[in-house]
């Protein structure tokens, strides 16, 4: 490749636009200004919008309302217990789709053969919406968290079966090819060559799926009516409480945020030893 | 030959450029002077880490000098250029890929509000010049590399430019095929009569091609030595490779660049 | 020729046969109320949504998830195309989407139902409200990440504005877009089922929660597999799709595989 790039500083200023500051400090420092400028101007609109009349204030309270009837349910122990409903029912469902995911990844990614003959089958059922299993696990049961879990679980699966899927076809064929030529075992290529590549994807999954994940308990606990944050919802919205329910759904959101921060912080530190953190899969 | 024909097409004055990060300055670029007439083909040649990519990037527009100016057809250099056309190594990536080569070869010209038949005129003729007139509704990727750069070069060659720029075209693509295209290089610029600026780090390749030579020092460059190449047209990769000139001035550039190797320019940079 | 196609469709076919005849077995002596037989669903499923439910329910479900769909898309890649191209409205918009991308969309429905009723705008306004965020997410991320190569070469072959976008930013952007398109379908098809679950008279969501608080149980499985041979069309179609817009870069991936 072009010599020139040794060279140091130019591989980096020669980029798409002309260096704009010399100065590389700001740049961090700017852009979590921005943020922080974003979310300020959201406060700012939530604020003044049912305020002015721009919202009917009925059906949509003002920023501080929300917050001040937050700080109150917040004190409350049946709050917090809808809180540990949800967190238990989100966890339970993304260990056990986890788990059976990478099972099942390994069997059918490992078995030669076995991804063709199962293709058409995870094809057919992948883009069937867990919400169809709804009525199934009324029957089951009912109103209990169980529902939640077999819901969760469902979806959950099948974008970590997928992403392992993807990973296990990422395997660099000179890898693989070079295992083979030292007469590696099975459990010693698993172990040295499929896993490490397998990883990122495996993260890219699980995180995925534990954003689904919340998103899914919250939706059973609304629609079945099991306990939770989304039960708390139904609860606020049918007694006219529209305060309370917006600090359900804030509380809601903010989980979903702790959680995809939490997961993006796992990845890096769990996968700072990984020579190409690949962009696998690309979803968000 | 008018006083309009010999003046410069391109005049790049006391160009200097510099990089400051948190800890140093460095400049890539001391002091870099050196015309380039309508119809030259000139070549620059330099040791790795000359700046000769800087000097590419300011040339065509992308890099704002720190000192110095470049002027092309006149005029000072504050963006691209509408009169150049660049042609960059990594040809894979300079072509787009969901678009056919004919769209590729077609799209600066549409940019330019060129009415539709002479469009056509123009990119069926620089296919043709390529010899790629075949392949003109394949898809880049498609084709092999040596193609994909003659894709690029006939875009370029398809726009008109003043100037003519390529950044080491051919240091990505195999022996045999650089052969090819340094003559179909050749060919063009006789052709049509371009003005060609011709970067490389193959010295053989810059005497071959070039009617001068232009030797850049390491960083901070400047230019080292001018060499004019007054081998006989027209040249061939069989002839004129062996002509004693040619051992010459191959000689005469080798050593240019190894004394520029070896002395590091008057040492303005390093600030702390 | 002919025998290598009837070999593919033979692998394509094995597993699902196999499984559906397990489980028309293992069903077929079912006495359990709430699981019946395999083949009496089947019959159901026949008589009512190869029938007169199609029109019925079927077709209004899949207006509105269109309607609601289409509006995501247009609006998601308009707006994420230009948070994507302009560096600080970018910066100052990550926090926000973020957080508006994490809550559940279902949250909003009552909200909804209170402030819009239970008509076909609610339900709209749901999908829309629900679909966008992956699709204006990624068309960020899309728009966010182009080679520095091919901006160059618009750059010195003048190619700007509008242009650029049209002929530059969007068709490299489009892989990413697309994957936030799919994530927006699925999304969007559950946001339908549910809103109609809630509230409404017809619809797939409707006719399901119908049938299961009446305790037709065939029915329900019925209306259940329906929704899944929906799912999986809407999917297939969506594919196709894909492979149009999209042969540029399944070919250029595919050969950059082999090598």
């Amino acid at each position: 490749m072009s010599a020139s790039n040794e060279f140091v500083g130019e591989a980096r200023a020669v980029s798409r636009h002309a260096p704009r500051s010399h100065s590389f400090g700001w740049a961090g420092v700017a852009s979590w200004f921005g943020g922080v400028a974003g979310l300020l101007v959201l406060a700012v609109l939530w604020e003044a919008a049912p305020r002015v009349g721009l919202l009917d204030a009925k059906f949509f309270p003002a920023l501080s309302a929300v917050l001040a009837k937050l700080a109150v349910i917040g004190a409350t122990s049946e709050f917090w217990g809808f809180v540990a409903s949800t967190v238990r029912t989100w966890m339970l469902g993304l260990v056990i789709a986890t788990g059976s995911g990478v099972v099942m990844g390994l069997v059918i990614g490992l078995t030669p053969g076995a991804r063709k003959y199962t293709h058409s089958t995870i094809e057919f059922l992948r883009p069937i919406p867990s919400v169809a299993l709804i009525p199934g696990v009324i029957l089951l049961f009912g109103s209990r968290y169980q529902s939640g879990v077999v819901l969760i679980t469902y979806a959950a699966f099948w974008q970590v079966l997928l992403q392992m899927l993807y990973g296990l076809n990422d395997i660099d064929s000179v890898a693989r090819d070079t295992a083979r030529s030292f007469r590696f075992s099975r459990a010693a290529y698993v172990r040295h060559v499929a896993w490490p590549t397998l990883l990122p994807f495996l993260f890219t999954g699980v995180r995925l799926a534990a954003a689904m994940a919340l998103v899914l308990a919250v939706t059973a606990e609304m629609v079945i009516g099991s306990q939770g944050v989304g039960r708390g919802i139904m609860v606020a919205q049918a007694s006219n409480a529209a305060a309370e329910a917006y600090a359900y759904v804030l509380v809601a959101g903010l989980m979903g945020v702790a959680i995809n921060i939490a997961a993006r912080a796992l990845e890096r530190r769990l996968l700072r030893w990984h020579p190409s953190v690949r962009n696998a899969g690309g979803a968000r | 030959m008018t006083g309009v024909e010999t003046a410069a097409v391109v005049s790049v004055q006391n160009l200097n450029k510099a990089y400051e990060s948190k800890e140093r300055r460095v400049e890539a670029i001391g002091d870099l002077s050196f015309d380039v007439r309508h119809g030259d083909f000139t070549c620059i040649v330099g040791p790795s880490g000359a700046g000769k990519t800087t000097l590419l990037k300011c040339l065509a527009g992308l890099l704002a000098p720190t000192r110095g100016s470049i002027r092309v057809n006149g005029h000072a250099v504050t963006s691209p250029p509408e009169e150049m056309a660049i042609v960059f190594q990594e040809y894979g990536r300079s072509l787009f890929p969901w678009k056919t080569v004919r769209e590729n070869v077609e799209l600066p010209l549409r940019e330019r509000k060129i009415p539709k038949a002479e469009r056509q005129r123009l990119v069926d003729s620089a296919l043709e010049a390529v010899s790629l007139a075949n392949s003109a509704d394949s898809y880049p990727w498609q084709l092999s590399g040596g193609m994909q750069q003659r894709v690029a070069i006939a875009r370029a060659v398809a726009y008109q430019p003043k100037v003519m720029v390529l950044d080491e075209p051919f240091a990505a693509v195999d022996a045999q095929t650089r052969a090819d295209l340094e003559d179909l290089m050749l060919r063009l610029w006789g052709e049509f009569d371009l003005t060609v600026i011709f970067v490389t780090h193959d010295i053989d390749e810059a005497v071959y091609l070039g009617q001068r030579v232009l030797v850049l020092s390491s960083s901070p460059t400047r230019v080292l030595d001018d060499v004019p190449v007054d081998l006989p047209e027209p040249r061939t990769q069989a002839q004129t490779r062996i002509e004693p000139g040619f051992a010459e001035l191959r000689t005469r550039v080798y050593r240019g660049i190894q004394l520029a190797k070896k002395a590091k320019g008057p040492s303005e940079g390093a600030h702390s | 020729m002919i025998a290598s196609i009837l070999r593919k469709l033979g692998v394509e076919l094995a597993l699902p046969l196999i499984l559906f005849g397990l489980l028309y077995a293992l069903s077929a002596s079912s006495t359990n109320f709430f699981f019946p037989p395999l083949a009496t669903v089947l019959e159901k499923f026949n008589s009512l949504w190869l029938g007169p439910r199609f029109v019925s329910d079927v077709v209004p479900s899949l207006l509105r998830l269109l309607a609601g769909y289409a509006m995501a898309c247009v609006l998601g890649v308009a707006i994420g195309t230009v948070i994507g191209i302009c560096a600080p409205l970018r910066r100052a918009a990550e926090p926000v989407l973020e957080f508006f991308r994490a809550i559940p969309p279902v949250a909003m429905i009552p909200l909804l139902i209170v402030s819009m009723g239970f008509g076909n705008t609610m339900k709209i306004t749901v999908i829309v409200a629900g679909a966008i965020w992956p699709i204006l997410l990624n068309t960020v991320e899309g728009v966010k990440a182009v080679d520095s190569v091919l901006d160059e070469t618009c750059r010195t072959y003048q190619i700007k504005g509008a242009a650029r976008l049209w002929h530059f930013i969007l068709p490299s952007a489009s892989p990413q877009i697309i994957v936030g398109m799919r994530l927006g379908l699925s999304i969007g098809i559950v946001l339908m089922v549910i809103s109609e679950m809630f509230a409404a008279l017809d619809g797939l969501g409707a006719a399901i929660i119908y049938f299961q608080r009446s305790y037709e149980i065939p029915q329900m499985w019925s209306g259940v597999l329906m929704l899944g041979l929906f799912g999986f069309v809407l999917s297939m179609v969506f594919r196709l799709f894909e492979r149009y817009l999209l042969a540029w870069y399944h070919g250029a991936r595919d050969l950059e595989r082999q090598n």
